[in-house]
């Protein structure tokens, strides 16, 4: 076969791991079938650390997997970012801090005491913050871990240079789709599913339990409305607040409510 | 004329996350320092775990490791039952196992695979490898899929599954599903004896340890979900004597703990450990592919622990198959568990050793407090133990050869991420030639 003399090198994709479970990264090798259409018209360079920048080169499409809750942290991203044409965040961590970023809430002394004897070992950030919150994104997946869907649909669009087909809904909006019995009106559990961003295919109501918010807010969650009805239900405050404490609970609308609960902000 | 050596590996082959290594041994042999360093950041889980209800606790501790979320799922469930003075009973330890199953056949295939195979077959990465071994890559891939589909079925996706709950499961998984999994499981099954016979044919190390392999044991099973802890030194303990025998310790250059016995000795958990103790209650077709492979098991040699994690996944495809195969879905897989205060100690075998996990609970169903010792902690000392045995009878390789043994030595305790993708960047430094 003739090679045209001036094709253009294969897009280089890198993928970047900060604070994480690694849960992210194996969702996309686990996309083994969809992606193998993809392998041979990317080029994967892969860093297990953020850190070990020895990085050569720039990379067309950045995947970023996990927050950034260290100090030297803070200066890798920047680094990634300086590199990248695209930068795309994978996951709660790197979307919204992970479930790591309880620790912005807490005293983080008591946090290392909890966990290590020797709290002068340990070198960390008193926060665990989103990539946004350092370096400009361009786009984001959400999910703890990502979708394996919205993972394909982002890289062949990206790959096509068009814009990705990710609708920002409910999961509400999923489970109604695919006829599942309502979890919250018919069981009355506490059900994240009106403000969680879609993306899993409304998994926990597929699996008789309520959605507890792994994908994040969606746009313009109305978490207040929410959070007011299951407390109209009978429950209390700090079950509520709970309900917003997990894997996205830096995301803006989720930190708002689990303040309100908890009463750590002004309004109500 | 020998010098001495130094041996630093920036980034290792994960270890529970960022790890690297420094050795350094002088011309007479003497081991001077030996660290494996984890420099993965800390994330707290028992810190935040503090104050969180009972049930969320499966969600949240899956989150500590995307490669095994089921094991840490298994041992808080059960955990949390053992607080509240409950054991599960059928079809729930049934199914555990099951999905334990797919758990251990995503994992083993992966790490033997993805990360182990190329050291063996001189490749630096399983991408090289794959050029020259497309066939061995191709089979893996598909079989990892097997578990995959395993787990997805019936947690709902295989990176943090959703049904897994404290008593059971929020929905059974549909028989209907399940059995249509049975083909390519019975395909994976004879790739997985397939598996063990090729590697049996590689070229190990000769290197014998006399360890102390601690493991679960259970007289009727190969071990997964419950029995005793034992130990090739005794005594053998139950979960919750485990603290009193086993002790944790932070050390300087780790973000992960150290365990060790009460006492100050090393021990070592994983597939070597299981085999050692349990080896007569693998699968009939597990245990007939282990006697047959060609290599004496169980064994001591740690390299020889890629024909060991092979022979465990024969095990756990072909009792993925039985289960199935009598597989009753039933109304409900969801026990009551009362809520009260409590104390609860469990251990389960993770894919790579024994995961124990402790919480006290108060009245309200309350997490007071959690201990959870992962694997890769128990392991630790141990690796340094074995590369301060083996570094002094390496000195006459070279540096690079030298550093690619000792790494390997690491990477056999190992069975985490590192995928098609992943590769090791190792830097070899130098030292001064000391006069000697
Ligand atoms: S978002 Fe969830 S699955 Fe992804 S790396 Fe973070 S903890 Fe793991
Ligand atoms: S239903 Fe909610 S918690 Fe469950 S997987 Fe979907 S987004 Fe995550």
């Amino acid at each position: 076969m003739n090679r045209q003399p001036n094709i253009p090198p294969p897009p280089r994709l890198g993928i970047f791991k900060f604070t994480s479970c690694d849960g992210c990264q194996l969702t996309l090798l686990n996309c083994e079938d969809e992606l193998l259409a993809l392998t041979g018209a990317i080029d994967v360079a892969y860093f297990p650390e953020g850190r070990r920048l020895a990085l050569e080169g720039e990379f067309d499409v950045s995947l970023v997997e996990g927050s950034v809750s260290t100090p030297s942290q803070v200066e890798e991203i920047r680094n990634v970012r300086d590199r990248s044409r695209l930068l795309v965040t994978i996951g709660a961590c790197a979307t919204s801090g992970g479930i790591q970023a309880l620790k912005n809430f807490a005293e983080v002394p008591g946090f290392i005491d909890a966990v290590y004897a020797h709290p002068e070992y340990v070198k960390t950030l008193d926060t665990s913050t989103a990539i946004s919150e350092h370096v400009k994104v361009d786009y984001q997946l959400r999910g703890c871990p990502i979708s394996k869907g919205q993972l394909v649909e982002l890289l062949t669009s990206l790959l096509a240079g068009r814009k990705p087909q990710i609708p920002d809904e409910a999961v509400c909006m999923e489970c109604k789709r695919r006829g599942i019995v309502c979890v919250l009106v018919a069981k009355g559990e506490p059900c994240l599913g009106p403000v969680t961003h879609a993306g899993c295919g409304a998994l926990c109501p597929d699996f008789a339990r309520a959605c507890y918010g792994c994908f994040g807010p969606k746009e313009a969650a109305n978490t207040r409305s929410l959070a007011d009805a299951i407390r109209a239900g009978g429950r209390g405050r700090e079950e509520v607040a709970a309900l917003f404490e997990k894997f996205n609970v830096w995301a803006q609308p989720f930190r708002d409510e689990r303040n309100r609960q908890r009463g750590d902000s002004n309004e109500d | 004329m020998k010098t001495e050596r130094t041996i630093k590996v920036d980034y290792l082959a994960r270890v529970e996350g960022e790890g690297a290594l420094d050795i350094v041994v002088t011309a007479e042999g003497e081991v001077t320092d030996c660290r494996l360093r984890i420099f993965e950041p800390p994330r707290f889980f028992e810190a935040f775990l503090q104050g969180k209800s009972r049930e969320e606790v499966p969600d949240v501790t899956a989150r500590i490791c995307g490669i095994c979320p089921v094991a840490y799922q298994m041992s808080s469930a059960h955990a949390l039952e053992a607080a509240a003075g409950v054991h599960m009973g059928e079809p729930i330890r049934t199914l555990r196992r099951l999905l334990y199953c797919g758990e251990w056949i995503e994992s083993h295939v992966l790490h033997v695979h993805m990360l182990h195979a190329p050291d063996f077959l001189g490749y630096e990465s399983a991408i090289s490898m794959a050029a020259d071994h497309g066939d061995v890559v191709k089979r893996a891939l598909r079989m990892k899929k097997a578990g995959n589909d395993l787990v997805d079925i019936i947690g709902g996706r295989s990176v943090h599954p959703v049904s897994v709950r404290v008593g059971g499961f929020s929905r059974p998984p549909r028989k209907r599903e399940l059995k249509r999994l049975l083909p390519d499981l019975e395909r994976t099954l004879d790739d997985a004896l397939d598996v063990v016979k090729f590697f049996a044919t590689l070229d190990f190390p000769d290197k014998e340890i006399y360890y102390d392999f601690v493991s679960l044991s259970h007289p009727d099973e190969y071990p997964m979900n419950e029995g005793k802890v034992v130990s090739s030194k005794g005594p053998s303990v139950t979960f919750d004597e485990y603290e009193d025998h086993y002790r944790e310790e932070h050390v300087a250059h780790s973000n992960a703990l150290h365990s060790r016995r009460v006492g100050g000795g090393t021990y070592h958990v994983g597939p070597l450990a299981r085999l050692y103790h349990c080896m007569d209650r693998l699968h009939p077709t597990a245990l007939q592919s282990a006697r047959e492979c060609g290599v004496p098991l169980p064994t001591t040699n740690p390299f020889v622990s890629i024909v060991v994690r092979a022979v465990e996944t024969v095990h756990a495809v072909a009792e993925a198959i039985d289960i199935i195969n009598g597989y009753n879905e039933p109304a409900s897989a969801l026990q009551e568990v009362p809520i009260q205060a409590g104390r609860g100690c469990w251990a389960t075998e993770a894919p790579r050793g024994l995961l124990y996990h402790s919480y006290d609970v108060d009245e309200s169903g309350s997490i007071v407090k959690a201990k959870i010792v992962p694997p890769t902690s128990q392991n630790q000392p141990q690796i340094e133990e074995d590369l301060r045995s083996y570094a002094p009878e390496l000195m006459d390789l070279d540096q690079e050869d030298m550093t690619w043994k000792l790494e390997q030595l690491v990477r056999c305790y190992d069975p985490c991420i590192s995928c098609a993708t992943h590769f090791l960047k190792v830097n070899v430094i130098h030292p001064p030639v000391s006069s000697g």
